[in-house]
């Protein structure tokens, strides 16, 4: 519940609002005694309770004030007695959220509401972590039968991540109970990693490394005394290399993404700058396959957070695709358009090339590794299968989506929405 | 939230209710996730805990079910209340068939051996994921009770649908190619079509959530993007 959430603020104003009413009280009674002795000869009856009521307000104080010594004189000697809890909580790198008896949120650090979205104070926990090993923390918290527990919980989704929560009670008797996160995700990731890279690799390496085997086989026997033979086998030798060399390249910087799938909020970037210099270092490849790359931005200054690095890559890796599988339609138009409405605005950056378009049954599964719509038409163009798979990755590191719009015959739209936030 | 009310016990059957349906989406969305795991890796033991976990969900649903019949009976509820039981007691339905289905993509496990090609299985992991990442979503709204985020729903369906006819597609050219493929191949397309299923238990939840908050229904939804009733393989359609 909100209001109980926003009840549990510190307890230093709650003992000052009760200081300031017992004030009141105490004046009553002053003014009490001093009726009672101005009437003078007024029964002692009348005096005793106007006595007993002085006693009991300036009991309950007293009251309040050896409690918040109890507590607080381990600490006072050092001065953290003043630390606001708020303080301490922004101070702790990893997420961080404190909660009430009943679950509901009361607090979290920055680092939480970072990692975790849709967090908001008075919300139940319980309805957030839902996964069950959490619902086990929680109820064996709340219920005390432990004062202080660690479980590990993985969030699958958007990106995996694994995190240690250890989650214990605050203080004595205060009501409140924290849980800290602490990321585990890159070392998990990292053994996941060499496992899916030999799987993926060791498949698309094998390819071109037997092409090379055969044609050195040929080489020493057949083609021993052919030059002409030899000069034709070396080049194609020399482009299975270099296949093999992208390849590596581009698992490489995959592999670089999946390590660290989540981004901290980066600086700004210039978007129209960052594609403008996309747009020249393709410019050669462009030519060569007689583009015309068309620009449609609007005015003013377009910057988002994120990381120049990589948008340049995701922009290179969409242009660059335009300009080899969308050949045949003569010109590509990169576009930016600023979104105000709907609930997610930013800036939709729009590739589109007339090309031979993709079919329906293609477009939901081409950000898969290794998944190609037509093999041989993405060997002769150096493809590596990883392109798309590098650009989702980047994107769901940068909260953007990526949309395909495409329609056989008259060329593919690929959109990027970056959230403005 | 809801607001309060006199009756303090009244708030903690209302609180128990909600907080028992984020348990049972909680161990729904890891039934899923096992279950799929499984199949994709060919993990017998993931997929025998996956379907005798499946106990826990039907137990939840009786749970909501008794709780929300006892609170309408004894609290009399009016306007946001009975619609927050009646919505309980429909998602925690919708749950119990998630796991349901869950379930079954679990028992189909012992009937694909993995010699399959490795890009239906990632297809149907990606397709998982779409489904989870609806669901996750959902529950999400669920507890933040924040419906204006609600619209996304439907886009995910939409992805949901494309990818599905994608694989539906793939599989059929992969049983005509080899006909020692129909087995696996079939048992793999119930897997795909359970986990689209999924996805539109998910839609129904954002429904009912949907109604829950605002006391109305979603706006009409859109004609479906399953296009899997049309797919047919060239010269497997006898010549009219």
């Amino acid at each position: 519940m909100a209001e109980t959430g926003a009840g549990q603020d510190s307890r230093g104003q709650a003992l000052a609002a009760r200081l300031r009413r017992n004030r009141w009280l105490l004046a009553a009674a002053f003014v009490a005694v001093i009726a009672v002795y101005s009437f003078d000869g007024a029964s002692i009856y009348v005096l005793l309770p106007a006595l007993a009521l002085l006693a009991a307000a300036a009991m309950v104080p007293a009251d309040a004030e050896r409690r918040s010594t109890d507590t607080g004189a381990a600490i006072e000697a050092s001065g953290l007695q003043r630390l606001s809890g708020e303080y301490l909580a922004a101070a702790v790198a990893d997420p961080l959220i404190i909660f009430d008896h009943s679950a509901a949120m009361v607090h979290a650090n920055a680092a939480a509401f970072a990692a975790f979205g849709g967090l908001a104070p008075g919300m139940s926990l319980a309805l957030k972590f839902r996964a069950p090993e959490m619902q086990a923390l929680l109820d064996g918290i709340l219920s005390g039968e432990v004062a202080a527990d660690v479980v590990d919980y993985t969030e699958k989704l958007p990106v995996e991540r694994t995190y240690r929560v250890s989650a214990s009670t605050v203080g004595h008797a205060t009501g409140l109970y924290v849980l800290v996160f602490k990321d585990q995700s890159e070392t998990r990731r990292i053994d996941r990693m060499r496992a899916d890279f030999i799987a993926n690799a060791s498949h698309e390496l094998r390819t071109p490394l037997a092409s090379i085997a055969g044609f050195i086989e040929t080489l020493r026997g057949p083609a021993r005394n052919d030059p002409a033979a030899r000069d034709q086998f070396l080049q194609i030798m020399q482009n299975q290399t270099g296949r093999m060399a992208r390849l590596i390249d581009d698992l490489l910087s995959l592999s670089r993404l999946e390590m660290k799938p989540y981004l901290r909020p980066g600086t700004a970037v210039d978007l129209r700058q960052t594609i403008d210099s996309v747009i020249d270092s393709l410019g050669p490849l462009a030519s060569e396959n007689g583009i015309i790359i068309e620009r449609d931005f609007i005015d003013g200054p377009v910057s988002v957070p994120g990381d120049r690095d990589e948008l340049f890559q995701v922009f290179e890796n969409l242009l660059e695709n335009a300009c080899k599988y969308g050949q045949s339609g003569g010109r590509v138009t990169v576009s930016i358009a600023r979104v105000e409405d709907g609930q997610d605005p930013g800036i939709d950056v729009t590739i589109r090339d007339y090309g031979p378009g993709i079919a329906e049954e293609h477009i939901p599964r081409i950000t898969e590794r290794f998944y190609r719509v037509d093999v041989e038409n993405s060997r002769t163009q150096k493809g590596t299968g990883l392109g798309l798979s590098i650009v989702k990755h980047i994107l769901s590191r940068h909260n953007a989506r990526l949309s395909i719009k495409s329609e056989v015959g008259k060329g593919a739209a690929f959109t990027v929405h970056l959230p403005a936030r | 939230m809801q607001s309060v009310h006199t009756v303090s016990a009244y708030d903690e059957e209302l609180k128990f209710l909600s907080k028992r349906i984020a348990a049972m989406g909680g161990h729904a969305e890891r039934m899923v996730e096992q279950a799929v795991a499984a199949l994709v890796n060919v993990d017998h033991g993931l997929a025998q805990k996956v379907i005798q976990d499946d106990i826990v969900l039907d137990e939840g649903q009786r749970e909501i079910d008794d709780k929300a019949i006892i609170i309408i009976a004894r609290r009399q509820p009016m306007a946001t209340d009975l619609r927050e039981i009646v919505g309980a007691i429909r998602i925690s339905a919708d749950i119990e068939r998630v796991g349901d289905l869950g379930k079954n993509v679990a028992k189909r496990v012992a009937s694909v051996d993995g010699r399959q090609p490795n890009s239906l299985f990632r297809g149907i992991e990606a397709l998982a994921n779409l489904a989870l990442t609806q669901l996750k979503e959902v529950l999400d709204v669920y507890a933040s009770r924040s419906v204006e985020r609600i619209g996304f729903v439907r886009d995910r369906d939409d992805q949901i649908d494309a990818m599905y006819t994608s694989l539906f597609r793939e599989l059929l050219t992969y049983m005509m190619e080899d006909p020692r493929n129909i087995t696996p191949c079939t048992h793999l397309l119930f897997c795909a079509k359970n986990i689209e299923r999924i996805g539109d238990h998910a839609t129904n939840i954002a429904e009912t959530i949907y109604y829950i908050v605002t006391g109305d229904q979603m706006p009409a939804e859109r004609p479906k993007g399953d296009k899997t009733d049309k797919v047919v393989l060239p010269g497997t359609v006898p010549a009219k």
